[in-house]
């Protein structure tokens, strides 16, 4: 009886937060209500199937759905799931195995490099016959190569530095970031290959495989609006699966031994746990999710250049993994959402806020501090300025209040219970 | 045919000799006690043992095959596992989880099987859950199965090392000081539990201790270390009246030179 309440009570959050949004399409606090429905759903005391059912209907239909209304709502959500599927690589190397790597973002460029020059007229700069771009089809080929590409970065990376700890490893793997960043800067000359700080554009998106069947139901949609949907269900797609084998590893004799590494090296290896090669393989899997996040990436972006995998990035994706909790699948996975929403909507919504404020042009009188021309608001207050403030301070507050981070890994989960 | 056999065992750490020639034999069945001074090398022959440390000189036989080089988790897969001095249970698992790890050398699924989540998978856990949980029963800590491991108490956490360390069915169980810590009656019940292990866990138990009623009590055969050489060895009784033994533990003086 309490449950049918519950799940009413829930059911009814989710369809009024989403007729706000679709009444009122420009309004960030709406749509925040609306993210949030997916947080109630993991805290709602209901039973697993539906928590299923309700995130399902949330992400496959009302996502999509408002997305249609208001694009940058959609543009949103697949950042959301890029970084959702990055944080949560991250997190088996820094949480599960306690290794920390401040070098994540290389092998995101690599993927993304890897479908950019083979997918756009790049390649022809040193393969001749001018086969390239490929067809849109090899993208799935090149998500697969990516995966494989990435492991083998990763391992290789693994190899040398694995027998490093804590501080030293984290320096090896930045300085690791730094050469791919730099390589990818400066591979244009004597042969180009990656076109250096010009990027590459335009690259080759996925085919729109299922529009004929789009068109036997008397649908028409054009490519332009098309587009986002699609890469919408693929995001939502890539991050399903690297959350489920992510939990499949977790919850299995690997997800132990990695997390014996992370309480006891020498202890780990006293009962057997061969520590190098289940550090590589936590390697190779995370730089794996990240290299196939950036086939994607690239594929959505259509330009990409050097400036999207500095070291600032490598560092926001670790900050989603510390504040979500580490070790914790869900908390990597709030951690990115909270993130990317600071990062998009809030301070943009601040932003757009001020704007409104300036044109209003009220002159706000107060008494002792003499009136404001609110029109004169100083371009300080642009949340763009102190954007990476905004962040530095929440980290150090979490430090303080909830090191743990937001959802960290619970104690009495059982891990031989067989679920998934 | 010894359960393990070391000859002319010899490690350095620079300039110090910690462990020089040492011979030393466990029997099928035994429980073999390892006693000496504080820096004798008895916890440095352990580590020596588990390939933690590298031997200069010498030979490990553990039935009969050779030992040495191997990595650490591969001894512990031929069937030799130990417990720590200073207790090194992986603190944020569960009391549960820290015996699994244990049977990490024990495994028999690929990586195809997690990533599938295959009936073998399944079958595999469930069977490793069960019987960890029989390990813990062993020990007493069925009632603490879903506690972090950082925070049992000391006792409880000197009895998961033991259930941990069985998990990887050791053939040779090797013991670091398992009734430190304890008062009278909590290390007689580890002796009665030990003494009930040889046969049917283990086929051999060698350990490390200073509380000589326990030492006493419980071994077939002890061998005395002193400054990295074996200077005694046999039957409690024997190395009890050795004058070597009470020379190194008392050092050599007026009255001890006159008993």
């Amino acid at each position: 009886m309490k449950t049918l309440a519950i799940q009413f009570g829930l059911a009814a959050y989710i369809l009024l937060s989403s007729l706000l949004v679709y009444s009122f399409p420009q309004s960030v606090l709406a749509f925040l209500l609306f993210e949030a429905s997916l947080l109630l759903i993991y805290y709602a005391p209901v039973a697993r199937s539906a928590k299923l059912c309700f995130a399902i209907v949330i992400l496959l239909f009302l996502m999509p759905l408002l997305g249609t209304i208001n694009g940058f709502y959609l543009e949103v959500a697949i950042q959301i799931g890029i970084f959702v599927a990055l944080a949560v690589g991250l997190n088996i190397v820094v949480g599960f195995v306690g290794l920390l790597n401040l070098g994540f973002v290389a092998f995101y460029a690599i993927g993304a490099y890897l479908w950019a020059i083979f997918g756009s007229h790049q390649a022809n700069e040193f393969l001749a016959g001018g086969h390239f771009p490929l067809a849109q089809g090899w993208f799935f080929v090149f998500l697969l190569l990516a995966v494989a590409a990435g492991a083998l970065t990763g391992a290789l990376l693994g190899l040398p530095v694995l027998r490093l700890r804590g501080d030293y490893l984290a320096i090896v793997t930045l300085g690791f970031a730094e050469v791919v960043r730099a390589l990818v800067n400066n591979l244009d000359k004597p042969i180009n290959l990656t076109n250096g700080p010009r990027g590459i554009t335009p690259i080759q998106r996925p085919p729109l495989f299922f529009q004929p069947l789009l068109e036997m139901l008397g649908l028409r949609p054009d490519a332009v609006s098309l587009y986002p949907l699609y890469f919408y269900f693929l995001v939502l797609l890539l991050a399903m699966v690297v959350i489920l084998v992510t939990r499949r590893l977790e919850n299995s004799p690997v997800g132990r031994a990695w997390k014996a590494i992370r309480e006891d090296e020498i202890a780990a290896v006293a009962m057997g746990v061969p520590v190098v090669r289940m550090k590589l393989l936590a390697f190779a899997v995370g730089a794996s999710f990240a290299a196939a996040v950036g086939v994607l990436f690239a594929a959505k972006q259509v330009f990409i250049n050097p400036e999207s995998f500095t070291f600032m990035e490598s560092i926001g994706v670790l900050a989603m993994v510390i504040l979500g909790g580490m070790g914790s699948i869900p908390g990597a996975i709030l951690g990115a959402t909270v993130v990317t929403i600071l990062n998009l909507q809030l301070l943009k919504g601040l932003s757009l806020w001020l704007n409104a404020l300036r044109q209003s042009s009220i002159i706000l009188s107060l008494p002792l501090l003499g009136s404001f021309d609110l029109s004169q608001i100083p371009a300080q207050f642009e949340p763009a300025k102190y954007e990476r403030m905004v962040f530095g301070l929440i980290l150090i507050l979490m430090m303080i209040f909830r090191p743990q981070g937001f959802l960290p890994p619970r104690q009495n989960e059982k891990p031989a219970d067989g679920a998934t | 045919m010894a359960l393990l056999e070391l000859s002319g065992l010899t490690k350095r750490f620079g300039g110090l000799v910690a462990l020089r020639d040492v011979e030393l034999a466990i029997e099928e069945g035994m429980i073999a006690a390892l006693i000496g001074p504080n820096g004798a090398g008895k916890t440095t022959l352990f580590n020596v043992l588990t390939g933690l440390y590298r031997a200069e000189q010498g030979e490990i036989r553990f039935e009969s095959r050779l030992l040495g080089g191997l990595s650490p988790d591969r001894i512990t897969r031929a069937g030799i596992c130990r417990t720590f001095q200073n207790i090194r249970l992986f603190g944020e698992m569960t009391a549960l989880e820290n015996v699994l790890v244990g049977m990490h050398a024990r495994i028999r699924v690929g990586l195809s099987d997690i990533l599938l989540r295959s009936r073998r998978l399944r079958a595999h856990e469930a069977r490793a859950a069960a019987r960890a949980v029989e390990l813990l029963k062993l020990v007493g800590l069925q009632e603490r199965e879903g506690e972090w491991a950082r925070r049992l108490s000391y006792g409880e956490q000197r009895r998961l090392e033991l259930a941990r360390a069985l998990a990887s069915e050791p053939k040779l169980l090797l013991l670091d000081e398992p009734t430190a810590g304890m008062n009278l009656s909590e290390s007689r019940a580890l002796m009665s539990l030990l003494r009930g292990l040889v046969g049917a866990h283990v086929r051999g138990i060698l350990l490390i201790e200073h509380n000589m009623r326990v030492v006493m009590g419980i071994s077939d055969r002890v061998a005395v270390l002193d400054h990295g050489e074996k200077i005694a060895e046999g039957s409690p009784d024997e190395v009890r009246r050795d004058a070597r033994v009470i020379e190194a533990y008392l050092g050599r003086g007026k009255w001890a030179g006159d008993a």
